[in-house]
């Protein structure tokens, strides 16, 4: 391989990383705070409106519906809007973060529900507030779910990230495509694949290490 | 210092719908303890709920400390919910926070200054002998700790009362009997009125000052505990009260024993005093002033609350005209006699 493809596969490293680290902190952030809302406002919960509930969770499920790669493209005019282009490393950031917030709330909201009943009673007992109970009780308790959401998100979008690609987005999916597909460089090919497999593998030990710890037992 | 006047506590509408509680008058005295008992599906949970309103009554006025939390907004009631603690079966603390942690947690709701949290934790600590877990988490405590724990944790906001959710029954009776000894350390220390549900007579007798039976969603029988145990007024509370406080005739006696009076044969007869009936006294004259001889097959002494209860089974040996005067005797001394069977003259 020639010192500049090196240089080429090091650029999309770091592409990579700032599209899946941008995505993953808009996506976690704003996924748990819909995943809270969807938990909070369900039928017999701290905050019940099951109109509300229910209108979140159609929102959900249908950006959960649309393939990251048709997502993309619908996103295009709104992505242009945001960031005045739609072609480019930040444009894919726009349609990255939105097809990770609804993915993220359904697994905060699954790890929401493993928080046993009773916790939630003990705090209304003591007089907590609804605010006080999501962030002193359900948040802190649901840690390693949420690591554990965070963590299946992160790998989600390193895959999400390659197609992103597509539209000129750069990374490590962009340089697989153009030298090791279409230019037929089964070495660049490898190269990037085994790049990713670290990338995933690195991320879900360093997710596993982080639950560990989150558990006090 | 809790009062609940007519609550009724339905679930569901129309003809699906199940009434929990019918029309529950209860009345806790100022520094007292009393025990809600009842079988389960009795309603217990759902009358303890309703006394912070974790569950509203669907009907009925709920007072705590002579305020109507009935009549209260939400934050109102919040702030009424600090001055009453509760403790939980499985306990209810969070994995997530030490031992500290979870006694400061009903400060840090309301506020309380870092460094008057960590002394208040302090003194919970010493209260509740937890002091050299303070740092643990509790997944590494045992089920008495962790109650304990949770006890430190409702009385960490000086409540004034305290709700006990069948707080011991996941745990051993030796356990049991120390998260009950504390209960009545701290109701007697703090003054702390305590009304606690459970469907362990034992519980009752232990520490309650008063007694509440429930049966189908209704208070069948509301009386301090040594009158219950001795003399209950309901046939529910008899019923209840004998599952508990019984004397059977042992499987030996019971193959001896035969219905009807066959030939020479001798009563057997179930004794229950009650009160201060029972005494050595009362065995003499039974012998001296009616000649009759009284032999103690089995027999069971429980003190509650300071009453005596006895149950004793024995054989009388005497003349029939001389048993029915002293079975009048008893009777007059308000002893309750049951003839079980006959047994032939064994000698």
């Amino acid at each position: 391989m020639s010192s500049a493809m090196i240089d080429r596969i090091l650029e999309a490293v770091f592409d990579t990383f700032y599209l899946v680290i941008c995505s993953g902190l808009i996506g976690i952030a704003l996924g748990i705070v819909m995943g809270v809302a969807l938990y909070v406002t369900r039928e017999n919960r701290i905050m019940a409106m099951p109109v509300l509930n229910r209108a979140i969770s159609l929102v959900v499920n249908v950006g959960r519906s649309v393939p990251f790669i048709i997502l993309m493209l619908a996103l295009a005019p709104f992505t242009r809007w945001l960031v005045g282009s739609y072609i480019g490393t930040t444009a894919a950031l726009v349609p990255l973060s939105i097809a990770a917030i609804p993915f993220v709330a359904r697994l905060v909201e699954g790890a929401l529900n493993e928080v046993p009943h009773g916790l939630i009673e003990a705090a209304e007992s003591m007089g907590a507030t609804p605010w006080q109970i999501i962030t002193r009780v359900l948040l802190p308790e649901a840690r390693g779910g949420l690591i554990t959401a965070a963590t299946i998100t992160i790998i989600a979008l390193i895959g999400y990230s390659a197609m992103a690609g597509a539209i000129g987005a750069g990374g490590l999916g962009a340089v697989a495509y153009n030298y090791g597909y279409s230019r037929y460089n089964p070495m660049v090919m490898l190269v990037t694949v085994l790049i990713m497999v670290v990338m995933v593998q690195g991320v879900q030990m360093l997710g596993d290490f982080f639950v560990h710890r989150s558990r006090h037992r | 210092m809790i009062r609940l006047e007519n609550v009724t506590r339905v679930y569901g509408q129309g003809a699906r719908a199940v009434t929990a509680l019918k029309d529950v008058n209860l009345e806790v005295a100022p520094g007292s303890i009393t025990g809600v008992i009842g079988v389960s599906g009795a309603g217990k949970s759902t009358l303890i709920r309703c006394v912070n309103l974790l569950e509203r009554p669907t009907q009925g006025r709920v007072f705590v400390a002579d305020q109507e939390l009935t009549a209260m907004s939400k934050t109102e009631l919040r702030k009424a919910r600090h001055g009453i603690g509760m403790i939980f079966q499985h306990f209810n603390l969070l994995e997530s926070r030490t031992v500290r942690g979870n006694i400061g947690l009903p400060l840090e709701l309301i506020g309380t200054p870092r460094r008057d949290i960590d002394q208040r934790i302090d003194e919970l600590l010493e209260l509740t002998g937890l002091t050299e877990r303070a740092n643990a988490y509790p997944a590494a405590l045992s089920g008495g700790q962790k109650q304990r724990v949770a006890i430190a944790r409702a009385l960490a906001s000086n409540p004034q009362a305290l709700l006990c959710d069948e707080a011991t029954s996941a745990l051993d009776p030796q356990t049991t009997s120390s998260i009950l000894t504390l209960l009545r350390d701290i109701n007697q220390r703090l003054g702390l009125t305590i009304l606690l549900i459970t469907h362990e007579m034992e519980v009752v007798r232990t520490i309650c000052d008063q007694v509440a039976l429930i049966s189908g969603g209704e208070l069948v029988e509301t009386a301090p505990v040594g009158d219950f145990f001795t003399r209950p007024a309901t046939e529910e509370g008899r019923l209840f009260l004998n599952d508990f406080l019984q004397l059977a005739p042992s499987n030996a006696l019971l193959q001896r024993m035969t219905a009807p009076a066959e030939g020479d044969s001798l009563p057997v007869v179930r004794l229950t005093f009650r009160g201060q009936a029972l005494s050595s006294e009362l065995m003499t004259r039974l012998v001296q002033d009616f000649g009759i001889r009284l032999r103690i097959l089995q027999a069971r002494v429980e003190n509650i609350q300071g009453r005596t209860l006895g149950l004793m089974i024995v054989e009388l040996e005497g003349a029939g005209a001389t048993f029915d005067a002293a079975m009048d005797h008893l009777h007059t001394l308000d002893v309750q006699t049951e003839v079980l069977g006959h047994v032939q003259r064994h000698d």
